[in-house]
């Protein structure tokens, strides 16, 4: 085995490895790094082997992130032999989609999605949420962590010359994933062996795997000044970023300026959507499908709906939908999804041309608590883009070069560039309608239409890109800067004389800046917070994507309803050394971006060297009570 | 692939060929002397039932035999992923007589669809040779008679020339699933019952 000499170390990692950790699949890219030289990289889609079927593996690129959980007596043991496991309880991948199809009380789904649902407990055997209480459920860590595990046994038994836990590791995940989501993503990968892995924002490997992919031409196809839109709609959630070019001692710098909010909006529900429309079609002509009916017909109508998007002549495409039984012929039900159907439900649907002005309509929740995913109320996904864009209007006003561009007037950003990622956008006709969409808001402030950064591979670019990342920390690309999307905040109770019937105004005392890079660690705010000895004290916690210049230390007194979004909140327990419990001892709240990419929080008291960690609560508890006062 | 009768040196045609494919089908798997004949066969023809190579243990004894007894497993497993796929033993196993041609159209979309999508991921298929159906081709001396079939006017002696009117297929690459030990092939697909 050939090492890249290592400055300063031993035998380094022979490959870099990137995880794409997604909520409907998952895939490992790897780049050979004894093989490759500069821009020249060597890599490659490792193909996982899972159960396609009982006792039959076969080895896909993608891997379903499903994980179903079957009964002692419906599979026997030896049917879930995988290469590198004799039997194992629970099944990852294909196997557990097409038997969740039919069993969805025992199927696991969107773990990904439950990891970042801040009502629940993340740590708890939540999942399946409706399985019968005889089953084991898991927690939505368990599940990742059983993805993560399955893909590095696939690695292992395919390199067993490269050991998995010597290799340099990147997993991603949404660029708007909480810092309560990413220190549980990187849990997960620690717990299922992987080696000190660094977390990614999808969009950046996105953007990452398409300079790959372009080679040197990169650098003539993005411009100094100019300002790359990610778009990047999954199988389940779509998740924007901003990245500015820039020219510094004249070489391209990127610096991610702007990640959207956490949209649970993705293509199975554009599947879905369509599926219902053609059962009410079918139920109106007097034919009532049930559910596995209903399963076969979005399978479909997926099928039917991208050879209707992909060509212009098609007018209408037969769906059958089969029998159960094995009476095939007689029992099979046709009907047809037609291309007004499509357009209506996608197009307008989840694609609307609508006005830069538009923002998602949020429609008044029932008051009690939901216990499923907070999927996006507003489906439209050119609303979700447009509100982003506006509340990121500022976002490059400082950056150097960028003064020129017309901000002064300007609603919303302008972008200059246009990278999709995602299945959906296999569709040429909804990455024009999009990239539509976003030319008419530009041309209606006077600025010139986007160009669109082409070839990206839409399924496998963010796996792919994570791989490049690793070789690129290893100083042999260009990197994206730009720290931390978000500034965040610790609630505070104002000090004022208490006033009784009336809950004191709450503040919010800034630890943590926007832009934090890496391994970098903030100043210490001068205010303190009082936390009693021996009781777990909890703060609400907030986070920012638009205060940019909030210094640690300042004290907010009131904000506009979107400018501070309230995240998990964070608690500590401080042990009573040498204090008496009860005893309420000053802290002040100290923030770190670790070298992984996740934020960590110390309370450090007024005197001695102690630090406490301060914990993200995931256990999904209503914040009340137990304020820390300023 | 199908029996050529010696006597008509015309081409089957496609529903011949259909039919002839699905009896060739239907004798692989149900018989493994014809299974392993098919193995061994030049590519492009089943020979007709060679003597039988166990005839009876009292013969003086055969001259070494080259044929060896095929294990059923992957086609089994090719059986498997067409029923599951394409519902293809759900199809092959009704009567056509009793449905119209739209409902046999109809399930045929799910079959086509599905066979499709099963060739395409377990197999390579390549063409055995490039140049377009119609074209004249030259046969040179000592070409591969398992890949290339001559037809009609063969007589004196290579190189031949010819029309091309088939232009064969050839499997490139098998990406048949791995089974675990002790998965009984034979089970093609569960019977499913609802709890």
């Amino acid at each position: 085995m050939s090492v890249p000499p290592q400055p300063g170390s031993g035998p380094g990692p022979r490959y870099c490895i990137g995880i794409d950790l997604g909520t409907t699949h998952s895939a490992l890219s790897f780049i050979d790094l004894a093989a490759s030289d500069g821009e020249a990289t060597v890599h490659g889609v490792l193909p996982v082997p899972q159960l396609t079927a009982p006792g039959t593996v076969e080895a896909q690129p993608l891997l379903p992130s499903f994980l179903y959980l079957p009964h002692a007596d419906e599979l026997p043991a030896a049917e879930l032999t995988l290469p590198w496991q004799a039997e194992g309880r629970g099944v990852v991948g294909e196997l557990a989609r097409s038997r969740g199809a039919t069993t969805p009380i025992r199927l696991v789904s969107s773990a990904k999605s439950w990891l970042s649902h801040a009502r629940v407990d993340r740590r708890g055997a939540i999942l399946p949420p409706d399985a019968p209480p005889e089953l084991d459920r898991v927690s939505p860590l368990d599940a990742s962590r059983r993805y993560l595990e399955h893909l590095r046994a696939a690695w292992d038994q395919a390199h067993p010359e490269a050991p998995f836990s010597e290799q340099d590791v990147t997993v991603t995940i949404p660029a708007s994933f909480d810092p309560a989501a990413r220190e549980l993503t990187l849990e997960a990968a620690n717990a299922a062996g992987y080696p000190s892995p660094t977390l990614l924002e999808e969009p950046q490997a996105a953007l990452y795997s398409w300079i790959q992919s372009a080679g040197s031409a990169w650098r003539q196809q993005a411009r100094p000044g100019d300002v790359i839109l990610v778009v990047d709609v999954g199988g389940g959630t779509s998740d924007f970023s901003l990245i500015a070019v820039l020219e510094r001692e004249g070489s391209l710098e990127l610096h991610r300026v702007a990640v959207g909010e956490h949209i649970l909006l993705g293509g199975d529900n554009m599947d879905l959507a369509l599926a219902h429309v053609v059962a009410r079609k079918l139920a109106a002509a007097g034919t009532t499908l049930d559910a596995w009916q209903l399963r076969a017909l979005t399978h479909g109508c997926r099928g039917a709906k991208e050879k209707l998007l992909a060509d212009p002549e098609a007018l209408a495409l037969p769906i059958i939908v089969p029998s159960r039984g094995s009476k095939l012929i007689g029992g099979s039900i046709r009907t047809e999804l037609t291309r007004e159907e499509v357009a209506a439900t996608i197009l307008e649907g989840f694609f609307p041309a609508v006005e830069a002005s538009a923002r998602p309509v949020a429609r008044v929740r029932a008051a009690l608590a939901q216990l499923g995913l907070p999927y996006a109320q507003d489906a439209a996904v050119t609303r979700h883009l447009a509100a982003f864009l506006g509340r990121q209007v500022g976002a490059v006003a400082e950056l150097q070069g960028f003064a020129a561009r017309p901000a002064a007037d300007a609603s919303f950003i302008h972008p200059t560039a246009l990278l999709f990622n995602g299945g959906v956008f296999k569709s040429r006709l909804l990455a024009e309608r999009v990239a539509g969409t976003l030319d008419q808001w530009l041309h209606s402030e006077g600025s010139a239409p986007v160009r669109l950064l082409a070839g990206a591979d839409l399924d496998l670019a963010v796996a792919r890109g994570a791989a490049y990342y690793g070789y690129v920390r290893r100083g042999r690309g260009v990197r994206i800067r730009g720290g931390t999307a978000f500034a965040y905040y610790v609630g505070v109770e104002s000090s004022m004389p208490a006033v009784p019937g009336i809950e004191p105004p709450l503040q919010a005392l800034c630890i943590a800046p926007f832009g934090m890079e890496e391994g970098t660690e903030a100043a210490l705010p001068s205010l303190e917070v009082g936390v009693i000895v021996g009781e777990p004290v909890r703060f609400r916690f907030f986070a920012s994507s638009v205060r940019r210049h909030d210094a640690v230390g300042a004290v907010l007194d009131g904000w506009a309803p979107d400018e501070l979004r309230e995240i998990d909140a964070i608690s500590a327990t401080l042990a009573p050394q040498g204090r008496s419990p009860g005893e309420m001892v000053p802290v002040r709240l100290h923030a770190r971006v670790t070298g992984a990419g996740t934020l960590e929080l110390e309370a450090v008291p007024r005197s001695g060297e102690e630090r406490w960690k301060v914990e993200f609560d995931v256990r999904g508890e209503p914040a009340e009570g137990g304020l820390g006062g300023g | 692939m199908a029996t050529s009768n010696p006597s008509s040196s015309k081409p089957p045609s496609l529903l011949g060929r259909i039919g002839l494919a699905f009896r060739a089908f239907s004798a692989v798997l149900g018989d493994p002397d014809a299974a392993a004949r098919f193995r061994d066969a030049p590519e492009g023809a089943i020979p007709a039932p060679a003597a039988p190579p166990t005839a009876t243990p009292a013969s003086p004894p055969a001259p070494a035999t080259t044929l060896r007894q095929a294990s059923p497993d992957s086609a089994l497993q090719l059986l498997a992923l067409l029923q599951r796929e394409a519902r293809l033993i759900d199809f092959t196993g009704e009567n056509l007589a009793d449905y119209s041609d739209a409902q046999v159209g109809a399930a045929a979309r799910l079959v086509h669809e599905g066979c499709a999508k099963v060739l395409r991921e377990h197999f390579q298929i390549v063409p055995v040779r490039e140049e377009p159906e119609g074209s004249r081709i030259a046969l040179p001396a000592g070409f591969d008679a398992a890949a290339v079939r001559v037809t009609g006017n063969v007589v004196g002696q290579p190189p031949f020339n010819g029309s091309l009117r088939h232009r064969g297929w050839r499997v490139a690459e098998v990406r048949l699933p791995q089974v675990a030990e002790g998965h009984d092939t034979r089970v093609l697909a569960a019977a499913e019952v609802e709890l």
